[in-house]
């Protein structure tokens, strides 16, 4: 396709901007959306607004202030289960990120694991959806068995097909990938899990920002994503499980809030979601992530997803056209949902990114917590920039002249 | 502010990097060492003739950032020729000049190793230009030989 020949959807970048304080006045062109985003005023005033107003350690007090707190702070789970299509409320546990999400599951579930189980994890994951597993297995006398992609990112339900039998307890994939923004058909893949009564554990962190993830329409058992990533502040995340499952499943930390009553020698467990929130929580994050998600309802979320589809369009047809430059992944910009990871001939992603730097462009270079993902494709390290609706396309138009100039910068004359 | 790359990539580092003089296996070398830094994928073996205390030849081979490579075949110019007390008195020269406490007359004696000055300002990168110049200080001591260092921390492995 022909640069010129893109159609630019019906978006207002420019007033959705505004809403961002750091970048709406500054020179930088923040492409580096995969490893967290800005936040808009909305959710930094919500978060604000909770502490100057409802501080209390929620949960604990039988004062007002302590209940308004709580009141809060579980209004947020009920805007967060609706968010992801979950019927139930209490199935949305706060973590801290995905990382703490995954790791719950992979501990408290990996509980109920015995010897000879087989989890299936898929070669593209963040190692935080692959060392939880590993120490899972490793605990339990488990095996692990690795689903391969092809070199476009694509996984084929044959080979996962294949990989299932009726050891298999487990199945954990992203729904996109944060190295090659593919979008990975989980509602297969959860059938096919449970076919032989296994379940499927779904790392969003990088397809809940970016697309509408039902949760009861893609039958996942699990779903994990971070509030930061998703416009929220840091420090908070979501897990979401079934309820069965989750009931089933021992407590991961334990503590305050996460019990019923606790004499000399015996305790009672809260039931869920409380059992798995030990300690005091992060109530100004739920609310900050609550106030992420009205704030994409209220700019028109299908807009702003067509708007990133728009950009990654531009960008890759960019890419295209300079020489020396490979993507990394599928060679359809509609499989890249703002995720362009990439490599230059002869010359070092960190020079890449520092080069980047210098013109005020904030990319990602290294291996992207995906080693064994890098190994597999035999690139030792690339560079990822990625998108979100606030972007525009000036800022991608400074992102490949920069691109175009790093070969000659370097020395190469080509 | 940042220093600018622009000014940094400049033409001595570029031709380090794209025609290292020094980059290729020596056959049969005394002394060898694996140089790597885990995190961001720089990984050289520098390998050093050392003869009656002086490095006779040296050379290096491997793969990294532009900074990594350009330093250590700058480096490998400065040093092949010198005894081991004038290398090493070299490497401190380097560390001091990335520690910005470097004189005029002291950043002279690094010859083109000196167009890294600015590296300084560039802490995410400083590793990459120490690499081959910390690889060198651990070969040079008496009876290293083989085996592998890093300028980061070194991690726990654990197999899992
Ligand atoms: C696909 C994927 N999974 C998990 C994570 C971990 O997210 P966090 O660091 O917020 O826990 C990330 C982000 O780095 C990611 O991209």
């Amino acid at each position: 396709m022909n640069v010129k020949d893109i159609q630019r959807p019906a978006f207002d970048v420019e007033r959705v901007r505004a809403d961002f304080p750091l970048i709406s006045g500054t020179e930088l062109a923040y492409l580096d959306n995969s490893a967290t985003t800005q936040k808009p005023k909305a959710v930094l005033d919500a978060e604000r607004e909770y502490y100057e107003n409802y501080n209390a350690n929620p949960f604990r007090g039988l004062y007002d202030l302590s209940t308004e707190a709580t009141d809060r702070y579980e209004h947020a789970r009920e805007t967060v289960a609706r968010f992801i299509g979950a019927k139930d409320a209490s199935s949305v546990i706060f973590t801290r990120n995905a990382t703490e999400s995954l790791n719950l599951v992979a501990y408290s579930f990996g509980e109920l694991l015995k010897e000879g189980d087989e989890l299936i994890v898929a070669v593209s994951e963040h190692h935080s959806n692959l060392l939880p597993w590993r120490a899972a297995a490793k605990r339990k006398g488990a095996v692990v068995r690795y689903l391969f992609c092809d070199a476009t990112g694509a996984y084929s339900l044959d080979d996962l097909r294949s990989l299932i039998n009726e050891r298999t307890r487990l199945i954990t994939i992203a729904q996109i990938s944060n190295v090659f923004g593919r979008l990975n058909d989980i509602k297969a893949m959860a059938a096919l899990a449970h076919e032989v009564g296994a379940v499927l554990v779904c790392d969003g962190a990088q397809s809940v920002p970016h697309l509408p993830v039902n949760v009861t329409d893609l039958d996942v058992d699990f779903l994990a994503f971070s509030g930061h990533k998703i416009l929220a502040s840091m420090g908070i995340g979501v897990l979401y499980g079934k309820r069965e499952l989750l009931d089933k499943m021992p407590p991961f930390l334990s503590g305050g809030e996460m019990i019923e009553t606790v004499s000399l020698d015996s305790v009672a467990f809260a039931t869920v979601p409380h059992k798995f929130e030990a300690g005091t929580v992060n109530a100004g994050g739920a609310i900050s992530l609550e106030a992420a998600i009205r704030y994409l309802e209220e700019i028109d979320r299908e807009k702003a997803i067509a708007w990133e589809d728009h950009l990654t369009r531009l960008m890759f047809e960019g890419m295209k056209n300079v020489p020396h430059v490979n993507i990394v992944g599928a060679q359809d910009p509609d499989d890249h949902h703002g995720i362009l990871t990439f490599t230059i001939d002869n010359v070092h992603p960190h020079d890449v990114s520092a080069i980047f730097a210098d013109s005020d462009i904030a990319v990602r270079a290294g291996h992207h917590c995906a080693e064994p993902l890098h190994q597999h494709l035999g690139i030792p390290s690339t560079t990822r920039a990625s998108l979100m609706f606030y972007n525009t396309e000036e800022e991608v138009k400074r992102f490949l002249e920069c691109l175009a100039e790093i070969r000659p910068m370097m020395g190469y004359r080509d | 502010m940042a220093m600018k790359n622009r000014t940094f990539y400049n033409e001595i580092l570029t031709e380090h990097n794209m025609n290292p003089y020094h980059k290729h296996p020596l056959v049969n070398p005394m002394k060898w060492m694996r140089g790597v830094n885990p995190s961001c994928g720089d990984d050289i073996v520098l390998q050093l003739n050392v003869e009656d205390g002086v490095i006779t030849d040296g050379a290096f081979v491997g793969n990294g950032c532009a900074i990594s490579q350009a330093s250590a075949d700058m480096m490998l110019d400065l040093v092949i020729g010198r005894t081991r007390e004038e290398a090493i008195e070299l490497k401190d020269l380097f560390l001091k000049m990335i520690r910005e406490e470097i004189t005029e007359e002291e950043l002279e004696r690094l010859e083109e190793a000196s167009s890294l000055k600015d590296i300084s300002h560039m802490p995410s990168r400083v590793k990459c230009a120490v690499l081959g110049w910390h690889t060198l200080e651990e070969i040079l001591k008496e009876d290293s030989n083989g085996g592998e260092t890093t300028t980061e921390s070194d991690g726990d492995n654990t197999a899992y």
